[in-house]
């Protein structure tokens, strides 16, 4: 397969480009860490969560959605950046399948994704987080948050072919992706907030993969105003289903914008 | 056999506002050099750019080698090297590490590619700087590295958008030598400029294009005759001119003027320095001491400004087919 074999190259280089600019994995796993140590420890001692364990328990699972949903940022910015300096127009101009680009983008950010995870789960486990739901559980969280960072990047794609300059990309998603997190259960519980609010956090597939997440890692989570509707009571069951919606409209558009790129 | 052929392209941008291509037709002949020529916004690279598959045309139809662009644009990218006006290279990578993504993406083997960067590496004198990223490249490494990474696959036909804009002039004779060198090889080469001189160097043929058409076609001679060729000039003090003017017309014979104001008199010459020199000879042998003498060449400017009536604009394509898009989406 031809295309998986271009697709693979276009992987090759992101992660050739992270050994050649150290200091682009170093920031992309220090700015979540440093995530980790504010919320644990400037809410972690006023949010009463009722969790055994404390706030560090039901932080965790929102910090790892935050930011493999900020796996966007990184995929429209590169590939803005690749468009801004002609890259793009060059691999359009070789004989490769018309996806390969793309698809080695999506692929490339995803497996980063296991870097700044991995990290971000050992300085959790530091400052107090012990998911109690068994290994194989855990595991499957952490696919989970994977996979739902690979759908994500097919966002950023469309985002940063549309974009086309940097610096555009980054205040783009920075904006789009910022308040999806917010509006959600992952730093503080959804009761909170006014009841119409509720409902669209409660909706939000951040909020619905983070109760997902809590789930798999083995703790309950609080539905406010949405108790009793489906995400409240199925809340991987309704991520998948999110997951699936955004490959299935944004990895077309996306192969389809990138065939129409034009610098 | 024509290498390359374009015959009626229409590209428009902005609902038809701006013309990019309006009725371009060119072609290349297998194994030659056509210098396409034109200021800023001509549309010489919106033709490469469908010339290379990566723009569809509103109409019209281009082949390459005999392949529809439009219809089989995956084997027209087999064939095709495409080098443009901004080195599109990684620029956090080194030049091998370029030289590698692209010779697989070509789908040679791990081993083929390396052979080939070797080569080509070796080819454009960038084997000492192979392992150093390229940004750390001088403007002119970048170019040679971007033009090695379009001769991976040694490409039948090649693209070379403006290759030495942006250049020092030791940069620009640099790639002047290697595309010499390359033209050597066969390999069929369009090329976009906006320099004369340029298209002279390296060119079989010259296509001015102007306002997406080809407005004047021929080689460098037969362009600078229709744009007029050499001439002398020489400036006198005011009792001289008439005497000067006798002089000029034994040499020229020709359309010559006299402009009173400037002191100056000047005409068409075809034999160069040689009418010069005799010109100096005649002047000194009569006691007339000119106050400035010479030959004019006709400049790009005079090139552009007799064929297309106007000088270079300022715009750039690239901002016309940008801010176009923008606007249109």
């Amino acid at each position: 397969m031809s295309a998986v074999m271009d697709a693979i190259v276009i992987t090759k280089r992101q992660l050739l480009q992270l050994t050649r600019v150290p200091e682009v994995l170093l920031f992309s796993t220090i700015q979540p860490i440093m995530f980790v140590l504010l919320f644990r420890y400037v809410f972690g001692g006023s949010i009463d969560t009722g969790q055994p364990g404390g706030y560090v328990q039901l932080l965790m699972p929102g910090i790892f959605v935050q930011t493999v949903a900020f796996t966007l940022a990184g995929t429209a910015v590169g590939l803005a950046a690749d468009m801004q300096k002609g890259l793009i127009d060059r691999f359009r101009s070789l004989p490769i399948s018309r996806s390969a680009v793309v698809f080695g983008r999506t692929l490339g950010d995803g497996a980063l994704n296991i870097v700044v995870l991995t990290a971000m789960g050992i300085t959790g486990f530091i400052v107090g987080w012990r998911p109690s739901s068994g290994f194989f559980n855990i595991v499957l969280g952490f696919i989970f948050l994977l996979v739902f960072g690979f759908a994500m990047s097919w966002v950023g794609v469309i985002i940063g072919l549309s974009v086309r300059e940097e610096r555009v990309a980054q205040n783009a998603t920075f904006i789009a992706v910022f308040p999806l997190t917010f509006l959600s259960n992952a730093f503080a519980p959804t009761t909170g907030m006014p009841k119409p609010l509720q409902y669209v956090a409660e909706w939000n597939p951040v909020s619905t993969m983070v109760a997902g997440c809590r789930e798999l890692f083995g703790l309950t989570n609080e539905f406010g105003a949405t108790a009793g509707s489906f995400p409240s009571e199925n809340p991987l069951l309704m991520s998948l289903i999110y997951m699936v919606i955004i490959m299935a409209i944004f990895i077309p558009l996306s192969v389809r914008k990138y065939n129409k790129a034009s610098k | 056999m024509k290498a390359i052929i374009a015959e009626d392209l229409y590209k428009s941008y902005n609902k038809g506002s701006v013309k990019a291509l309006d009725g371009l037709n060119l072609d290349v002949e297998e194994g030659t050099v056509l210098g396409v020529l034109g200021p800023n916004g001509a549309g010489k690279t919106t033709t490469v750019r469908v010339l290379a598959t990566l723009l569809t045309p509103d109409s019209g139809r281009a082949t390459v080698a005999g392949i529809d662009v439009v219809k089989n644009p995956d084997e027209v990218r087999k064939i095709i090297g495409l080098s443009g006006q901004y080195a599109a290279v990684d620029e956090t990578l080194t030049g091998w590490d370029n030289l590698i993504m692209f010779g697989r993406l070509y789908h040679l083997s791990t081993k083929q590619a390396k052979v080939r960067a070797i080569e080509l590496l070796e080819q454009f004198s960038l084997t000492d700087s192979a392992k150093r990223p390229i940004r750390t490249y001088s403007g002119g490494m970048r170019r040679r590295l971007d033009l090695a990474a379009s001769l991976i696959i040694k490409p039948k036909v090649l693209f070379l958008d403006e290759p030495t804009t942006g250049l020092d002039p030791r940069g620009r004779q640099d790639m002047w030598g290697v595309i010499n060198e390359l033209v050597k090889g066969g390999v069929t080469l369009l090329l976009t400029t906006q320099y004369l001189e340029e298209a002279d160097q390296l060119a079989d043929e010259i296509a001015v294009i102007d306002h997406g058409k080809v407005i004047a076609r021929g080689t460098s001679d037969s362009l600078k005759k229709q744009v007029g060729g050499e001439r002398l000039e020489i400036v006198v003090e005011n009792q001289y001119i008439a005497a000067a003017k006798q002089i000029v017309a034994k040499i020229s014979g020709s359309a010559i003027n006299v402009d009173e104001g400037l002191r100056q008199i000047s005409a068409p010459v075809t034999t160069g320095s040689k009418a010069l020199i005799e010109a100096a000879k005649l002047l000194d042998e009569q006691g007339i001491h000119p106050l400035d003498i010479g030959l004019k060449r006709p400049s790009p400017d005079d090139v552009f400004l007799s064929l297309t009536g106007h000088l270079a604009e300022e715009k750039t394509e690239e901002d016309l087919a940008t801010s176009g898009k923008k606007r249109s989406r």
